[in-house]
């Protein structure tokens, strides 16, 4: 069944969802496109994960409404990846990397798994997708941090979903990993024509293929291109006061202080004495 | 082989009932035991068994079948631990032992209330570290039955119940019911391991249900080789284990056999610590342990780190 | 009940509510109740060897308590920590097993060894048992600061270094000698309840330590007061008068938690 023409793959509008009695996300609405990749960017507890999960389904919202591909979010979905953060991937767990990319393929279904020509070569293929292939074989809690997550992504990409979330894959990794990730994402995000939803607080990483942006903070959201959205105006008025944003060769720091940079120089004598 | 069998042994209708009745619990226990381990809840599942042993006791005061109680109980038991339970480790051991202690508090007041209304003897001992050797023979079929019916349950569940032990949000996200997947296992962990109790006891009850699996796990590199694993090491301690107990009444001038629950269980002990030789210098590059340590939440254990650069 | 002879009753049924409040606040903090219910269960084989060779039950107790923290700790660094206590658990329990084959211990000797029994303490023990209870305290006031630390720190899943394997032992091993003095008066089977409910209770009244500490002991002594004045009176076991009422404990310690969490929106009971 096809797609109504012009429906996002993920669109919220107006979510509240609260945790022990404190308002977590406060009117918060974007929407996701096929092939697009999004950031969500915010700080620890700006709510990411939790905006996640309620996208699972794994939290109760107070109001407003999530649609994938225009139908409201059920568990009958099945369109969506997810790659999480941390996995329970203990060094002793009896699971090869292929085994658990398998999971991907069938792991809702009952029964246990029938390994057919066809369930190998899909196997394969993500593999082969992200690069995996040659610690395929090997027992996946004794990856390292970076083969692991591969790994997860193979496993959240091979049922072909058409959105894929990843909460802040970036958080441990060294610079020149978290960048082979990123343009691993972008590829797939293209090649697959799948909407990317990652979550990270550090947006510079991202900035290099990020088509959009879902800014976090204090609960709520604004949402758009980089040069809309991650701007001084608008993030003050997330944050509930001012802050700055400066761009130094290509970067971007958001810095919070009320009268702004003025007060945080000092005069030349300060310096000297 | 005369020197390692004694006499009669094969012919011994109490040996040839224990061997049937402990291989079948073996193997149940330890396909049940291997997602038990992975799943962090061996509290759990040697709670369940102290609380389908008072379930046992209970049927006895009221005069009830033994498995009604053992099954029954346990089933219950488990859907309380699941109701209270919470998502973090130290949260759900909590709950775990407010119902192990609740229920051994109600084994206590049932054994005294039976040993004064009937003045029988040696029930405590007998409910609580069993008796391998006075089974009837009349409890074997449905034994067998129920524990068939443990594993096509779990059988059935095999897949969705793998996907969300490693993620539970990668299960949520395929679709998988989660919390329904996890009671439902508790139940057939109930029913494994009241049948254990009730046939063999709660002590070896919890050793067959953890042991063989846990060294199995360690040994292994997919699922499917742990389960049979685990179920080949869970028979052997068991058949070995009454071999030996059956001969150990011949071993002094006393004739005094040594419990076989002895036996079992050092050979299951043995078991594993001999698989921790086999992996002793497989640890995560980070350093990381295996499993919950004491205060870990258990659904995100364990951080996807790097090793450090020039490490 | 509280004719001269049952003064030792009530004696060390104090102190044995003070140590199972002190200690039972670090069990909740570092989640370990398994250990908490394995260690005692475990101490029970001391008490079948000393029956068989004739020595005091107490000291039985006590070794096979260390035994049992010792095999837990030291198992549980190479593998699971659930794992190794549930394997540590049901090895002791065989052994006891064996000396009870060979012993001429009679059922309702068992019986109160494992549910517990007012008059479990003998007067000339009363001295011995103090002794234990207060190298606990001092114990527990040399770790203190570790202990909380470490409980924190461990929530955060790091690798676990040698001064942690250290102090989990150390634990280990206060929560063997807590269960060795206790296990007369409340049973090997139930002694641990006493170490989970009252202080779950406590926590959810407050998160300061001291307090809950305090609470803690408080909750206890009610818990155990009342179940020997009730095991007294109805001749039911002093077991499982403490059973049901740490759960109650722990029952009345959630509602409440819920309650003021709807209220304050703030999350204080331990999960």
């Amino acid at each position: 069944m096809s797609d109504p023409p012009s429906a996002k793959v993920l669109e919220i509008d107006g979510l509240n969802v609260s945790l022990s009695g404190r308002r977590v996300l406060d009117q918060v609405s974007f929407s996701v496109g096929a092939g697009e990749f999004t950031g969500l960017i915010g700080t620890n507890g700006a709510g990411k994960t939790t905006l996640m999960r309620t996208v699972l389904g794994m939290q109760a919202h107070d109001s407003g409404s999530i649609h994938l591909l225009g139908r409201p979010r059920s568990r009958r979905s099945h369109v969506i990846g997810y790659v999480p953060q941390k996995a329970n991937l203990d060094p002793d767990l009896p699971m090869r990397a292929r085994d658990l990319v398998g999971l991907g393929l069938d792991g809702h279904r009952l029964g246990v798994p029938v390994r057919t020509r066809q369930r190998n070569a899909a196997v394969e293929e993500s593999l082969a997708a992200v690069g995996a292939e040659s610690f395929a074989d090997s027992r996946v809690g004794q990856l390292s941090g970076g083969e692991q997550q591969r790994v997860l992504i193979a496993h959240a990409i091979i049922s072909r979903p058409r959105l894929l979330l990843l909460d802040e894959p970036l958080a441990n990794l060294d610079l020149h990993s978290g960048q082979e990730v990123v343009s691993l994402l972008a590829g797939i995000a293209a090649d697959q024509n799948v909407a990317v939803l990652l979550s990270a607080h550090e947006i510079n990483p991202l900035l290099p293929v990020m088509d959009r942006v879902v800014y976090l903070a204090n609960g709520r959201a604004a949402s758009g291109t980089t040069e809309e959205v991650i701007k001084t105006e608008v993030l003050s008025a997330l944050y509930g006061h001012h802050v700055d944003v400066i761009s130094v060769h290509g970067r971007i720091l958001v810095v919070a202080g009320h009268e702004g940079l003025d007060h945080l120089t000092m005069s030349h004598d300060e310096v000297a004495g | 082989m005369r020197w390692f069998i004694e006499p009669g042994f094969w012919s011994s209708a109490p040996v040839q009932v224990a061997l049937a009745i402990g291989g079948a619990s073996a193997v149940v226990s330890a396909v049940v035991g291997v997602f038990t381990v992975l799943r962090g809840q061996s509290f759990a599942g040697h709670a369940l068994t102290d609380v389908s042993t008072a379930g046992g006791s209970g049927a006895l005061l009221l005069g009830v079948s033994p498995i009604i109680g053992f099954v029954g109980l346990g089933i219950i038991g488990a859907g309380v631990m699941d109701a209270i339970g919470v998502r973090r480790l130290r949260g759900r051991d909590l709950a775990t032992g407010i119902v192990l202690g609740a229920s051994i508090a109600l084994a206590a007041l049932v054994l005294y209330l039976d040993s004064t209304s009937r003045a029988t003897t040696g029930a405590t001992q007998q409910i609580l570290f069993g008796s391998i050797f006075t089974i009837q023979s009349s409890t074997v079929p449905v034994v067998v039955g129920l524990g068939l019916a443990a594993l096509a349950l779990v059988a059935t569940l095999y897949r969705p119940l793998l996907l969300s032990t490693v993620g539970p949000e990668m299960a949520a996200a395929r679709g998988v019911p989660e919390r329904l997947v996890g009671v439902l296992f508790m139940a057939a962990m109930a029913v494994a391991v009241g049948l254990s109790s009730l046939t063999i006891g709660a002590i070896l009850s919890t050793a067959l249900l953890i042991g063989p699996a846990a060294a199995s796990i360690r040994l292994t590199r997919r699922i499917g080789w742990s389960l049979a694993l685990a179920a080949v090491l869970g028979v052997a301690a068991c058949w070995l284990g009454v071999l030996l107990a059956y001969d150990s009444y011949y071993w002094t001038s006393a004739h005094r056999a040594v419990p076989v629950s002895f036996f079992i269980v050092a050979l299951v002990f043995c078991f594993y610590l001999a698989s921790g030789l086999g992996v002793r210098t497989r640890r995560h590059p980070d350093g990381r342990r295996a499993g919950p340590g004491p205060g870990t939440p258990v659904a995100g254990a364990g951080a996807l780190t790097t090793r450090p650069p020039g490490a | 009940m509280f004719s001269s002879f049952m003064t030792n009753a009530w004696t060390v049924a104090t102190i044995v509510a003070a140590i199972a409040g002190v200690v039972g606040f670090f069990v909740v903090l570092r989640g370990a109740a398994f250990p908490a219910h394995a260690i005692p269960n475990g101490a029970f084989a001391g008490a079948a060897a000393a029956n068989v060779w004739g020595f005091d039950p107490l000291v039985g107790l006590t070794v096979c308590a260390v035994l049992a923290a010792l095999g837990i700790g030291t198992l549980g660094r190479r593998g699971r920590h659930d794992v190794a206590t549930a394997l540590a658990l049901v090895m002791m329990l065989a052994v006891g097993a064996v000396f009870l084959g060979l012993s001429q211990e009679y059922e309702p000797a068992v019986y109160s060894l494992l549910f517990g029994e007012v008059l479990g303490v003998s007067s000339s023990e009363l001295l011995p048992v103090a002794g234990l209870a207060l190298i606990c305290l001092a114990a527990v006031s040399v770790l203190y600061r570790p202990l909380l630390l470490s409980s924190v720190a461990s929530e955060m899943g790091e690798a676990k270094g040698l001064r942690s394997y250290w102090i989990d032992m150390a634990f280990l091993i206060v929560l063997a000698l807590a269960t060795a003095m206790t296990v007369p008066v409340v049973g090997a089977l139930l002694i641990f309840s006493l170490m989970i409910g009252p202080p779950a209770a406590a926590r959810a009244y407050t998160g300061r330590p001291g307090l809950a500490i305090l609470l803690s002991v408080a909750i206890a002594l009610l818990t155990v007061w009342s179940a020997i004045a009730l095991s007294y009176l109805s001749n039911w076991p002093v077991g499982f008068f403490v059973g049901v009422t740490s759960a109650l404990a722990y029952a009345t310690g959630r509602t409440w938690s819920r309650w003021s969490r709807s209220r304050s929106g703030k999350v204080s009971f331990p999960h």
